[in-house]
């Protein structure tokens, strides 16, 4: 019964979600249209051809022009949803996204499939780790990485109504819904996903239901930890980081990411500058070497052990 | 390849076994993983097969050196073909290829030159592999060495703007040391070349960028022996095969369908297709 138990929870492919989001949403606003780059099938978008053939714009394997695409369909009065595997999307046409898109201002979505390391054994080349870090860099894109299927639909509904670019990192891995009341998605807002005064986490996307049950050990063993959804890295929510600071006086970031310059950098130049208490990173220090999705994961310690243990470093260097 | 190795009498029946072995080897790898790029490895096998039995100039122990003829697999995700093809030539131990893709293998999804000898250049994003050969080329051109260098593109690699950047380069530099292989199996990942993003008259891009350009028949190892191993003194241009293909080739079921770029056979499957692969 106790594995039942642990096993119940079922877990969904958040791709699922995003792509039946925009095919209701683009039924409804005829502005929507789909850029491509021979990626219908990883981006489920089989669905949004069949039924809107003339708002899909497949370029071909071709993410620089895929990306300036985008833009011109914006400049179109279009509403694009560019979308393709993160890691040729961001990496290919970094600087397509930086002047066309950030630089230009153009009202384009960027939908990065499969980031982080969803390849998992086809490698660096085809990990979308450093993603956070330049987009990051970019300053006027807004970075959302939904958690959950719940969130990747509320997320794209948002993305579509807001007018300003967007990167969405959408999840293949299966992951359990959070299981939070009366849940509001608040861009921008880091969402309380547990509260504890001796150490916050700070997670987002795949990894927050695995900071949640690390949270969830560390108190069987007495530490109190505070878990954060920081679905939007940026803008980063900064009220909520020197909350985290002030009240719990250690902060563990969690990403699936390079270590450098995503989430965790983005909290520890906040702190550092305002408020400076330990902050843990989690997360990957550089290309990755063959393997799966789980064995880079238990590997890097992105799990429940891995992130109560950063936990643990951050607490043990709170001083005095 | 040292000359030693070569059979005089019929140099396409050595070219025919070992893509025999390698079809046969990608076809376990990609099953026992449950993983890999079996259409694009079956496409490109022959044209592997026989620049690696039948025209490089190539020494397995000495990797690195300096006046091998290089190869360059731009199409990268076929790494069924290429970890294959290395192995026959002797550039690791066949036990090596049962690690494919598992943790800390060298033999990764995507080649990796660190990881592997024979290995030129990390290649998986497309559209890379091009101008890193044309790089190796101009090198060989400015210090007078006569190496020669090949790539293998994919045709929806085609697609990627980098090639036409290195085309142009290419053209205008009269590199005639340069050949690029077009597997041309006229299917990319979800659906067929012209359907998504045409790319015909290849042929005709390629002349006016510069190219003196051959149609071959990408399975007939007699033809691409011909095609690739002609001497480069015969030219004053960069050399573009388009090596018409068949994505799957050698396995009747997977031949021609997009399903198969990254399908993976099941049990049933694989037998089948072991039995076809004789
Ligand atoms: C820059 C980049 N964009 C997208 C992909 C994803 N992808 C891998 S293989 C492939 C299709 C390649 O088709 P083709 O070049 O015709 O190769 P082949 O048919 O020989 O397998 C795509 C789109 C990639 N690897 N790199
Ligand atoms: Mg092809």
């Amino acid at each position: 019964m106790a594995e039942a138990v642990l096993q119940a929870r079922e877990t969904f492919d958040c791709r699922k979600a995003w792509a039946a989001t925009l095919e209701d949403l683009a039924a409804a606003d005829t502005r929507i249209v789909a850029v491509v780059n021979d990626s219908v099938g990883s981006s489920n978008l089989g669905g949004f051809r069949d039924k809107f053939p003339d708002r899909l714009v497949n370029v071909g394997i071709a993410e620089q022009n895929m990306v300036g695409v985008g833009a011109g369909l914006a400049n179109g009065g279009r509403i694009p949803f560019v979308s393709a595997a993160a890691c040729f999307l961001t990496g290919r046409a970094l600087e397509q996204i930086k002047a066309d898109v950030a630089y230009a201002g153009f009202n384009v979505k960027l939908v990065g499939q499969s980031p982080g390391i969803a390849y998992g054994e086809l490698g660096a080349t085809h990990h979308s780790i450093e993603d956070y870090a330049w987009l990051r860099a970019l300053g006027p894109i807004t970075i959302v990485a939904p958690s959950d299927a719940w969130e990747t639909a509320e997320a794209v509904k948002w993305a579509a109504a807001h007018d300003g670019p967007v990167y969405l990192r959408i999840s293949r891995m299966k992951v359990p819904t959070l299981e939070i009341e009366n849940r509001v998605f608040t861009p921008g807002k880091a969402e309380r996903v547990r509260d504890g005064s001796d150490v916050t986490i700070i997670a987002n996307g795949t990894t927050v239901h695995l900071a949640d049950n690390a949270a969830a050990d560390l108190a069987r063993a007495g530490i109190s930890a505070r878990v954060l959804n920081m679905h939007t890295i940026a803008p980063l929510d900064e009220a909520a980081v020197a909350r985290a600071a002030e009240e719990t006086g250690a902060i563990v970031t969690v990403e699936e990411a390079l270590v450098r310059g995503g989430l965790g950098g983005a909290v520890a130049e906040f702190t550092s500058a305002t408020r400076p208490v330990p902050v843990e990173r989690v997360g990957f220090p550089g290309f990755m070497p063959t393997g799966s999705v789980d064995y880079l994961f238990g590997e890097f310690g992105l799990s429940e052990a891995g992130i109560a243990e950063a936990a643990r470093r951050a607490l043990n260097r709170k001083p005095g | 390849m040292t000359t030693a190795q070569r059979n005089d009498s019929d140099p396409t029946e050595l070219i025919r076994q070992k893509a025999l072995w390698m079809r046969r080897t990608a076809l376990k790898m990609v099953y026992k993983k449950n993983l890999g790029h079996i259409g694009g490895d079956f496409s490109a096998t022959d044209v592997l097969s026989t620049l690696y039995f039948g025209v490089l100039n190539y020494d397995p122990d000495r990797p690195e050196w300096d006046a091998r003829d290089r190869f360059v697999m731009s199409k990268g995700h076929a790494t069924g073909v290429l970890y294959s093809a290395l192995c026959a030539a002797g550039y690791f131990p066949q036990d090596w290829l049962e690690t494919y893709m598992g943790p800390r293998s060298m033999l990764n999804g995507h080649p990796n030159r660190n990881y592997l000898p024979g290995v030129e250049t990390n290649t998986g994003p497309l559209g890379h592999g091009f101008p890193v050969a044309l790089g190796i080329a101009i090198a060989g051109q400015i210090t007078g060495a006569s190496y020669r260098t090949y790539v293998l593109t994919g045709d929806g690699e085609q697609q990627e703007g980098s090639n036409w950047e290195a085309a142009m380069v290419a053209g205008n530099r009269k590199l005639a040391n340069l050949t690029l292989i077009v597997d041309r199996n006229r299917l990319q990942q979800g659906a067929g070349t012209e359907e998504t993003n045409g790319l015909d008259p290849l042929d005709d891009k390629y002349r006016a960028f510069g190219w003196e350009v051959v149609e071959v028949d990408g399975h007939d190892h007699a033809a691409l022996l011909d095609v690739l191993g002609a001497p480069v003194g015969a030219r004053d241009k960069p050399l573009c095969v388009i090596a018409n293909t068949v994505k799957g080739k050698g396995v009747s079921f997977m031949e021609g369908l997009a399903k198969w770029h990254h399908g993976v056979p099941n049990a049933e499957e694989y037998e089948q297709a072991m039995k076809e692969l004789v």
